[in-house]
């Protein structure tokens, strides 16, 4: 099967096309720019034969690619995407594309610039096609990499902060995943499996829920600390206001996105019982999330921090939709995720766009921008009604979705998380009236140039999705449903089939083994 | 004792390290030369020969000679690769600083080779008496180094090196002496083969502390808590190549004997070894983690995670395992590279009589001099085990073992130190690339040919190890089976 390389070259060719950029002068600018721009837009256009080469029907792992790696470890690479991988896989070489197209205007160390962020490319489509979770881990903390850097040299005042907090968030819960990643390569062979990394061997091993419930921990901190959910996700609002414009794009379109795939992917279907038992307790703080996101969005005097908080607050949704555990609230869980990249990705281009013309981003600071930039205005009042979710719009159909699926589930958690649309509602209606309504009276706001070509070039595309996926859900969503129902069929019966196992002292695998000598 | 001339092929790789340091010197006494690097060629034509020789060992049943006293096996051979690598990568560090210091001669050369014809009988001897030679044989040699530029610092450096080193060798002797008096006998075999007619270790109270002593000497010197106190200042005042000489052979051939010794000859007090290792590794890398955190100079900073990383090792010694041995192997080769590819920037980053290694001097270097850059940056996240880099290998198998025999929590504690150093690692990137330079930083580096090409091969050797590990991996298998 020669298209099953697609994945492959997807993941690799940014590698390749961000080591050839370092022959490049770091002086020709311009080069270096439409090079970069190339390499994502082959890759944006070798991902578009997907939508034909998947099988919608088929709810299994599809385009695989699998060779040994490491044999001796049982470490294979091993690639391959489903429904709940594959819209993800293509949102992020589109907006690869329409980042590096909103870095045009970074003129500090360009040739570096673009260097990570085909570097980064590689790591988020890494992440989300491997089958390996040995693979997996590598792409997932050699994402970091790229991002520190991109936050750390291109962010703002305190980009220091932000790019060491950021790591080491991150670090942390990964490196407690790593741990029980290597406990449950030893449980599957103690289970008489063989030595294998493999995600899909590992669905089948049958786990005592006790034992899930310690695993399904160190996976579910290191998954949400990237969502991020509340209460670990004080490295984001930070991050995303300090990173560059492309950087918060790709941060709130892709890499929140691998945590919440990470649940999906891993700590789900590997721990049910644990799921089971956890759903509440993920579904609350979903839900403080969502309301706590909104709060203190509602407070916040910069408009890029006042997104971030938001992004917390839409990320507590998808959470919700997931944890619900229902066709609906899945299926709007991925969807709203898709969503968030569109809408979130949109408003912090626009913010880009309105902190290179004045150099601040302080409500404050504006007023009346519809009246010099009536364009700009319009946009922006889409992509807000977008985040909103007004019907129509993208951010209905997966808000609605997740509702639905959590009403069936609890319907205390639905009506409190629909306390957050309105509050949603609220903040992002009221930054907006302070933003373009009222007097223009600040002499610096009077004389604002309109959208430019580029940028018109960048944010059309993202409007483009704005409405598609608002007045025509079922296009995205048919990609999805077969997986969704079989990947929930397949937890319910991993469910009932580890209900009985009981693992007499789950807590013992925390000590040391009896090591007296006397025997 | 008897001698056959077969016992000679076993130490042919050593006798041509030997000889090569003997040629050395005499070259340098007829021709003393300032501003060439014959030694240098010399020395490294010479542990190239050895590792030849040392080739044939892979793969071929374990052999002993000189009465059993010395084993030539996969495990002594990987290590004894170890010490070509280390030999090779300081000689190529130490090209540029001994030339812009002025101090290039042909005796530093020469120590540094017959202190790694102690490492190599370390980790091949199988009898206390040579492994305690083979120590001092390296350590007396590495004593002389230390001071070897006059310095304050260096001889200050060297002095406490040698007081506390003889102490620790003292212990060593001591506990040795007790082995000897409960078992009758020094050799790993004989040891083993008392220790199987006792029903336990309770009856032979003189054996257990004798046991201890050994373990006190070798937590010594790959700088173990409470051990350790001598490490920041040696390493800071040595020269630097010396320090990377230190930090990387001295560890990796005392963890060769360590690792052999304990397991080969005192399974039986394994419960006993196990759980004081247990405290000694947690102690140690978290001691180490939490002092380098507070360091504003490089070298010191470097100085502090050679502790750590003994830490980590330390885990593979509780753990105890062929396994575990396995990732030690791994962990110590990839170690050796990322360590003295640090420091071998370190030098570059320095002038003549002022080594600059404070974070300041740091500042804006990664733009500057992007490649030398890139190189540290590579090396700093190889150290805090991130991937796709040698040292996330070395430490996932670490873990793994450990993992695998139950040690759930001494790989949690692992894993959140290797967090914290995430930290001070990000740190040295940080005034790299965050910050912007100051007035003269990085604008003089002192390199050479072959300088650059130590840190060439370092680079490439972390990231193929860390990208393609299998092979490697393999091999270590293979060298550690027998355990």
């Amino acid at each position: 099967m020669s298209e099953s390389y697609i994945l492959s070259i997807l993941a690799f060719l940014p590698l390749a096309g961000a080591l050839l950029l370092l022959f490049m002068k770091s002086e020709n600018v311009g080069l270096i720019r439409f090079w970069t721009l190339g390499v994502a837009l082959v890759n944006f256009i070798i991902s578009l034969p997907l939508l034909w080469l998947f099988d919608p029907a088929n709810p299994g792992m599809q385009l695989q690619q699998k060779y040994a790696w490491i044999s001796s470890l049982g470490v294979s690479y091993h690639v391959g995407i489903d429904g709940i991988s594959f819209w993800l896989v293509l949102l992020t070489t589109f907006l690869s594309v329409i980042c590096i197209l909103s870095s045009w205007s970074v003129d500090k160390r360009v040739r570096e610039y673009m260097f990570f962020f085909l570097l980064l490319e590689t790591g988020m489509i890494g992440a989300l096609i491997s089958l390996d979770v040995f693979l997996f881990y590598i792409f997932w903390e050699a994402m970091l990499i790229p991002m520190y850097f991109l936050i750390g040299v291109w962010g703002g005042k305190e980009r220091i902060y932000a790019a060491v907090k950021f790591f080491i968030f991150t670090m942390v819960g990964s490196l407690l995943m790593l741990v029980a990643i290597m406990a449950l390569y030893y449980m599957n062979i103690s289970a008489g499996g063989e030595a294998t990394f493999s995600i899909l061997e590992w669905y089948k091993l049958p786990l005592a829920p006790s034992v899930q419930m310690i695993m399904f921990a160190a996976f579910a901190l290191a998954f949400a600390i990237k969502v991020p959910m509340w209460p670990v996700h004080t490295w984001l609002p930070d991050a995303h206001t300090q990173a560059p414009t492309a950087g918060s794009v790709i941060l709130a379109g892709v890499l929140l996105k691998m945590g919440t795939y990470g649940y999906l992917r891993f700590a789900m279907p590997l721990f049910p019982n644990a799921v089971e038992s956890a759903a509440p307790f993920m579904m609350t703080l979903a839900v403080i999330g969502i309301i706590y996101g909104a709060l203190v969005a509602m407070v916040q005097k910069d408009v890029k921090k006042l997104v971030a908080y938001s992004s917390v607050s839409h990320l507590g949704y998808v959470m919700l939709g997931i944890f619900a555990l229902n066709p609906q609230g899945v299926v709007g869980g991925i969807y709203q995720s898709l969503n968030h990249g569109i809408s979130t990705g949109a408003l912090f281009l626009l913010v880009g766009v309105i902190y290179e013309r004045r150099h601040t981003r302080m409500i404050e600071d504006f007023g009346g921008l519809s009246k010099s930039m009536p364009w700009y205005a319009t946009v922006f009042m889409i992509v807000t009604m977008s985040s909103i979710g007004l019907p129509g719009l993208n951010g209905f159909v997966g808000e609605f979705l997740i509702m639905l699926g959590a009403f069936l589930t609890s319907p205390v958690a639905a009506i409190f998380a629909a306390s957050g649309v309105i509050l949603a509602a609220g903040y992002m209606l009221w930054m907006y009236r302070r933003v373009f309504f009222g007097e223009c009276d600040k002499e610096e706001n009077q004389n604002l140039k309109d959208l430019t070509k580029l940028e018109w070039g960048y944010l059309l595309p993202m409007l483009l999705f704005v409405f598609w996926m608002g007045i025509y859900p079922g296009f995205f969503t048919a990609k999805m449903e077969p997986t969704v129902d079989a990947w929930l069929q397949q937890v319910e019966d991993k469910r009932v089939a580890c209900s009985e196992l009981v693992d007499e002292n789950p807590i013992a695998m925390f000590f040391t083994e009896d090591v007296s000598p006397s025997e | 004792m008897t001698f056959q001339m077969s016992d000679l092929s076993l130490i042919a790789p050593h006798m041509v390290v030997t000889g090569t340091a003997l040629i050395v010197l005499l070259v340098e006494a007829f021709r003393p030369g300032k501003g060439r690097s014959d030694a240098t060629y010399l020395s490294i034509l010479g542990l190239l020969v050895a590792a030849w020789l040392t080739l044939r060992q892979f793969g071929a049943p374990a052999t002993t000679g000189f009465s059993g006293m010395l084993i030539a096996d996969g495990y002594a051979a990987f290590f004894n690769m170890v010490a070509y690598v280390v030999g090779i990568l300081t000689l190529l560090v130490s090209d540029s600083y001994f030339r812009s210091e002025e101090y290039e001669h042909g005796e530093f050369h020469a120590l540094m080779l017959m202190s790694l014809v102690g490492m190599m009988l370390m980790s091949g001897s199988n009898h206390l008496m040579l492994m305690f030679l083979a120590l001092e044989t390296m350590s007396i040699s590495i004593y002389a180094m230390a001071g070897y530029m006059r310095t304050k610092e260096g001889t200050e450096s060297s002095f406490k090196y040698f007081l506390l080193g003889g102490a620790s060798s003292a212990f060593m002797l001591y506990g040795i002496a007790l082995l000897y008096a409960s078992c009758g006998t020094t050799s790993l075999s004989g040891m083993v083969e008392y220790f199987s007619t006792l029903p336990s270790l309770g009856d032979s109270p003189m054996a257990l502390a004798g046991i201890a002593l050994v373990a006190a000497g070798f937590c010594f010197k790959i700088a173990a808590f409470p051990f350790h106190v001598w490490t920041p200042d040696v390493y800071q005042g040595a020269p630097t190549s010396v320090t990377a000489f230190m930090a990387t052979g001295v560890k990796a051939a005392a963890f060769a004997a360590f690792f052999r010794i304990f397991v080969v000859a005192f399974p039986i007090a394994s419960g006993a070894w196990t759980s004081a290792f247990w405290v000694l590794a947690v102690a140690t890398m978290t001691m180490g983690n939490f002092a380098a955190l507070a360091q504003r100079d490089v070298k010191r900073m470097l100085a502090y995670s050679s502790i750590a990383h003994a830490g980590y090792l330390l885990i593979g010694m509780v753990t105890a395992t062929s396994e575990a041995g396995t990732g030690m192997l791994f962990y110590l080769i990839s170690y050796v590279f990322m360590n003295i590819g640090a420091f071998g920037i370190v030098i570059m980053l320095g002038k003549k009589g002022e080594d600059r290694t404070t974070l300041e001097d740091y500042a804006g270097v990664g733009f500057k001099k992007p490649l030398l850059g890139a190189a540290l940056t590579i090396f700093m996240f190889s150290m805090a085990g991130i991937p796709p880099t040698a040292g996330f290998i070395g430490k996932f198998l670490i873990f793994k073992a450990a993992v695998h025999e139950g040690y759930i929590w001494l790989a949690v504690l692992g894993v959140l130190n290797s967090a914290a150093s995430v930290y001070y690692y990000l740190r040295v990137l940080v005034y790299m690339y965050f910050r912007e330079s100051e007035s003269e930083s990085g604008d003089v580096i002192r390199t050479s040919p072959l300088s650059i090409l130590a840190a060439a091969i370092s680079v490439i050797a972390v990231l193929i190890l860390g990208i393609v590990p299998g092979y490697l991996v393999q091999i270590a298998e293979a060298a550690t089976a027998a355990f």
